[in-house]
């Protein structure tokens, strides 16, 4: 940082911007601390039920057990690999199709009632479907994830190419340039940041398809292990898996954040 | 006549009915020469650009152009923000597939020879809007076009930077040897800038007149001062109905 020739007020300015991301910090880390303890107490004194609330020392013990036999990683590992595949499929078969969408007049004029119901369709009701046509393996979950999360990547990119600024698609097409260049050169560049939007609400969504997925067809991943809890009443076990997910979640969505501010330095 | 348009008509259809944009217009401007359509506002002037463009197709008449390249200049400046300025400028040899070393050194040399040097790493947003709008004439001017056709391209600038940016480009047009055609609506703009002023009435846009301005020495600044400049102002009014 080059402070060196800025006034006293500036650095007092500084400092308290400093001093309130600080504070803001610690406050978020807090609500989290103090949530678990009041949590964790109720439970050891007996206020709660811990069979039915579960408690923070239960959720460790039940995870370290998970680890202890090996099934931790396994599980992470298939729904991981179910969420992160189903939503690089949606997100690339979307963009293609967004793409296409967006060549086409004709296409997109064709097209638009069918994605608005199958937008409108709750996937779940699918289900049945799905098993009899794909199965009962990984790739069914994955269809499911894909379903879910594809229909609203297709929709917030065509939605960002129709909006770029029309002034400068006029002055593409006023130097001659075709559909394709003006893809290249105006359309994708200038639709990024709403990339970035969308791929972080399909995060959210594969999450959702993956689990959903689990629920109907799975006999691995975090789903599997909550479905399975409640119907033997371990909710150490349902609590858990939720925590986990929730840590994989925020992780998964951490590292779109990580990649937009790369792209906005 | 590096460009004409002959009885020129055009018509836009549209669901609720169609539009006689432009009647019967004719008129013609020599190489290296700036001439200025001057017209009431919503009268077709942007119409009559992209009709020389070859954008559109006249509904009837002809309009004749030599084998000319163009360039067009809108009224914002449209850079990409995403570009640094020295890529802005390279835009149109990417469109045109004419992005060679030659020509990409060409188009810097323009830049820096328009004090755009120290600019040419930077991003659109550092710029002040006087300099965005230079830019986006050296944009232009990259792709070595016969014609530029500007499309009222001073008017989304505030007053100061207008006339500032306003004899900049004209005296940058006329330094390059281009042959150029503006559209306004600005009656002082197209006299202060042009050799030629071509004025239109209301919709249907038809021909009112057509005025050789010769006083003054050709820059902007001069003719402003020239007693003749209220006279012609005062005509072009009584001509435009105001």
């Amino acid at each position: 940082m080059k402070n060196l020739n800025c006034s006293e007020e500036h650095l007092a300015y500084l400092k308290r911007k400093k001093i309130k991301a600080v504070m803001i910090n610690a406050a978020r880390v807090g609500i989290l601390c103090a949530l678990l303890g009041l949590w964790e107490l109720c439970a050891q004194l007996k206020l709660i039920d811990p069979f039915v609330t579960s408690s923070p020392s239960r959720i460790c013990a039940t995870i370290g057990e998970l680890y202890a036999n090996g099934n931790l990683f396994y599980h992470i590992g298939v729904t991981l690999m179910e969420t992160v595949a189903g939503f690089a499929i949606a997100a690339g078969l979307g963009y293609i199709v967004a793409v296409l969408l967006y060549m086409s007049d004709w296409a997109r004029r064709i097209f638009e009632p069918y994605i608005v119901v199958l937008n409108s369709l709750p996937k779940i009701a699918l289900g049945p479907l799905i098993i009899i046509w794909i199965g009962t393996g990984y790739s069914a979950i994955i269809f499911m994830t894909v379903l879910v999360a594809i229909i609203v990547c297709i929709m917030n990119t065509l939605t960002g190419f129709l909006s770029v600024d029309k002034t400068m698609l006029t002055l593409m097409k006023a130097m001659g340039a075709g559909k394709a260049q003006q893809l290249t050169k105006l359309v994708i560049p200038a639709t990024l940041p709403s990339l970035i939007n969308t791929l972080k609400i399909a995060v959210g969504l594969s999450w959702i398809g993956s689990i959903m997925g689990e629920y109907i067809v799975s006999r691995a991943g975090l789903g599997y292990l909550i479905v399975y809890g409640g119907q033997v009443f371990r909710l150490d076990l349902v609590m858990a898996a939720t925590i986990i997910l929730c840590a994989l979640a925020g992780g998964m969505y951490g590292i779109i954040a990580l990649i937009e501010k790369r792209l906005n330095k | 006549m590096i460009l004409s348009f002959d009885g020129v008509y055009y018509t836009y259809h549209s669901q609720n009915g169609e539009t006689e944009a432009v009647r019967n217009l004719s008129f013609g401007i020599e190489k290296g020469e700036f001439a200025a359509v001057i017209g009431p506002s919503g009268c077709g002037k942007t119409t009559i650009l992209s009709l020389a463009a070859g954008l559109i197709n006249p509904t009837g008449g002809k309009v004749e152009r030599e084998n000319v390249e163009f360039g067009y200049m809108l009224q914002r400046d449209a850079l990409f923000p995403w570009r640094t300025v020295e890529r802005n400028i390279y835009l149109p040899l990417e469109v045109k597939k004419r992005n060679t070393p030659e020509m990409r050194e060409k188009a810097v040399a323009l830049a820096e020879k328009y004090g755009l040097k120290d600019f040419l790493h930077k991003k659109p947003a550092q710029l002040s809007g006087g300099m965005r709008q230079r830019v986006a004439l050296i944009r232009t001017l990259a792709a070595q076009p016969d014609i530029l056709l500007l499309d009222e391209p001073f008017s989304a600038l505030d007053y100061q930077t207008r006339l500032e940016v306003c004899d900049d480009v004209q005296g940058i047009i006329k330094g390059e040897h281009k042959t150029a055609l503006l559209v306004t609506h600005d009656i002082s703009e197209a006299i202060a800038l042009s050799d030629k002023v071509i004025v239109l009435s209301s919709r249907p846009a038809t021909l009112v007149a057509e005025h050789e301005i010769t006083f003054g020495n050709g820059s902007p600044k001069i003719r402003r001062n020239c007693p003749e400049f209220a006279a012609t102002f005062e005509l072009l009014r009584r001509e435009l109905g105001i």
